[in-house]
């Protein structure tokens, strides 16, 4: 963050040459004020703290140490006998890494609630969409509302819907395996990430809601905006107002111009023979634009990255395809791309710690899956590991609404990369992402052996 | 061995349908549903038991038989 000062921060009226904020924003500290959209609990600056050296006092998933060693930096935690971390940063938050307690918070929801599912600077304020509802439904929603709103989004994805995609996301990967034009078996180097991964999910869920194809790249941003840049100060992130307005024209759009899609589907639902208002669909269109974006692309990243240090799984997937029933689940477990978050519902104390109405709590799935109490020998990858009970898509009543979608492509990006390229090797560094959605954002593979 | 779907615990994260076809299924919002009326046949024992170890809700209950 560049464009803040703590003497800007403290002055309730922003000046002129302020930086651009929403409509309604207007910077409070302190206890949640009335009259905001979204509010600060204490000031903030990333650079006031600077890079973590102790995650168990100081937790920050956003840390660029993070990403790349969170596996590591998860087993230090639980051998250091810290099942939940602290730290001061985005107002208070907590981490608990351990599955007992992720799974405890995950299904907790009177003391938890998901009306913010994303930890950054700014804490929902009573102008924007209240709980039970949120502004994603059902991710940001809490019981009751949440079980209407996911009713009316499960049979779209429930697996019988999902299956006949097959075809096409297979069409897809192979064209974008085409694209990447001739190869040389041991000196072509293709970015997975870039070139492959990333354009699978935002072309599938576009298709899916019927928005403009040449729109990816924006999505992408969008998803940037909303899930990578939360240390910016609350009102200065355009693109989440962006992203409202180009959801806004969409929905236009398919008023004047109904088509078969989810988008027109969404606009026809009803809750309990009501029409649902455009603030509640708008916030479904968004989550499902923005959550299965760079959450199966880091899933597919991962495990490409994976199978680039392991030739002996890769190997495995062309000689016995039938493993993938399991190789799938324990990529999944492994390299599980997706750290939830709550919000503390009310003070109360958990297992000693005492936690406070509005401290954010992050649910990291992903250190859940790693438990040597929960899995034997977790830090290893077991390519047919039988028994499984990962938790890759959330555990409780806010499961993914899109996991069999995300398995799909997962299983068919892998299949595809893997029937093409027969033997490849990591080619340099990679980059990974910031924040919660772990997973690779330069992945550069060497390709040795292409499928005759 | 005896199987026992608890489809209040059922998230719909549908591992058994994948798992243990012949025993589950799902219906049209993605909420298992158990195929068997609770009697496992000999040779599903397997399925049955890959079913139960791999629900993340721990929503299946088998009942070992000698």
């Amino acid at each position: 963050m560049t464009d803040t000062t703590h003497d800007q921060t403290s002055d309730q009226a922003p000046s002129d040459d302020a930086p651009r904020r929403g409509p309604n924003y207007i910077p409070t500290f302190g206890d949640s004020p009335e009259g905001t959209d979204i509010w600060q609990r204490v000031p903030y600056d990333p650079d006031d703290y600077g890079a973590v050296s102790d995650f168990a006092t100081d937790f920050d998933h956003a840390d660029p140490n993070y990403n790349p060693n969170a596996p590591e930096i998860w087993k230090q935690l639980r051998e250091s006998g810290c099942p939940v971390a602290h730290s001061d940063r985005y107002g208070g938050m907590w981490a608990p890494i351990t599955h007992d307690t992720v799974h405890e918070i995950a299904y907790d929801t009177d003391n938890f609630t998901s009306r913010s599912v994303i930890v950054s600077v700014g804490r929902p304020g009573d102008l924007a969409m209240p709980a039970p509802i949120g502004a994603a439904p059902p991710i940001t929603s809490d019981p009751p509302f949440h079980a209407m709103a996911r009713r009316l989004l499960l049979p779209a994805f429930a697996p019988k819907q999902i299956e006949p995609w097959e075809p096409e996301i297979r069409e897809l990967c192979n064209s974008l395996l085409d694209e990447m034009g001739d190869i040389t078996p041991g000196e072509t180097v293709i970015d997975a990430a870039v070139q492959y991964a990333q354009n699978i999910p935002v072309n599938v869920i576009g298709r899916m809601l019927g928005f403009p194809q040449e729109d990816e790249e924006l999505f992408r941003k969008f998803v940037h905006d909303v899930i990578e840049r939360i240390t910016e100060e609350p009102g200065t992130r355009d693109g989440m107002e962006d992203l409202g307005n180009y959801i806004h024209a969409q929905i236009q759009d398919h008023r004047d111009n109904p088509r078969d899609d989810l988008t027109n589907y969404l606009l026809n639902v009803e809750i309990e023979g009501n029409p649902v208002n455009d603030d509640v669909v708008g916030g479904m269109i968004i989550l499902l634009l923005i959550a299965g974006i760079d959450t199966t692309w880091s899933a597919i990243g991962s495990s490409l990255w994976h199978l680039a240090q392991h030739p002996e799984d890769h190997q495995r997937l062309l000689d016995d395809p039938d493993v993938m029933t399991f190789a799938l689940e324990e990529f999944l477990r492994a390299y599980a791309p997706v750290t939830m978050a709550r919000l503390v519902a009310k003070d109360h104390d958990f297992h000693g710690c005492p936690m406070k109405a509005d401290d954010w709590v992050l649910l990291p799935f992903p250190a859940a899956n790693r438990d040597p109490k929960k899995f034997e020998d977790p830090d290893t990858f077991i390519v047919d590991r039988e028994e499984n009970r990962h938790a890759a898509f959330g555990l409780g009543i806010h499961r993914c609404l899109g996991s069999n979608l995300a398995r799909l492509e997962l299983k068919v990006a892998i299949e595809e990369f893997v029937r093409r390229f027969q033997r490849v090797e990591l080619a340099g560094d990679v980059r990974w992402s910031v924040g919660q959605i772990r997973g690779p954002r330069e992945l550069p593979v060497r390709i040795l052996e292409v499928a005759g | 061995m005896r199987v026992h779907l608890d489809a209040g615990r059922c998230q719909g994260h549908n591992r058994c349908r994948t798992l243990a076809p012949e025993l589950f299924d799902v219906d049209e919002v993605g909420q298992a549903v158990q195929l068997v009326d609770g009697d496992v046949l000999a040779h599903l024992n397997h399925r049955a038991r890959l079913a139960a170890s791999n629900c993340p809700e721990y929503a299946i209950k088998l009942l070992e038989i000698d």
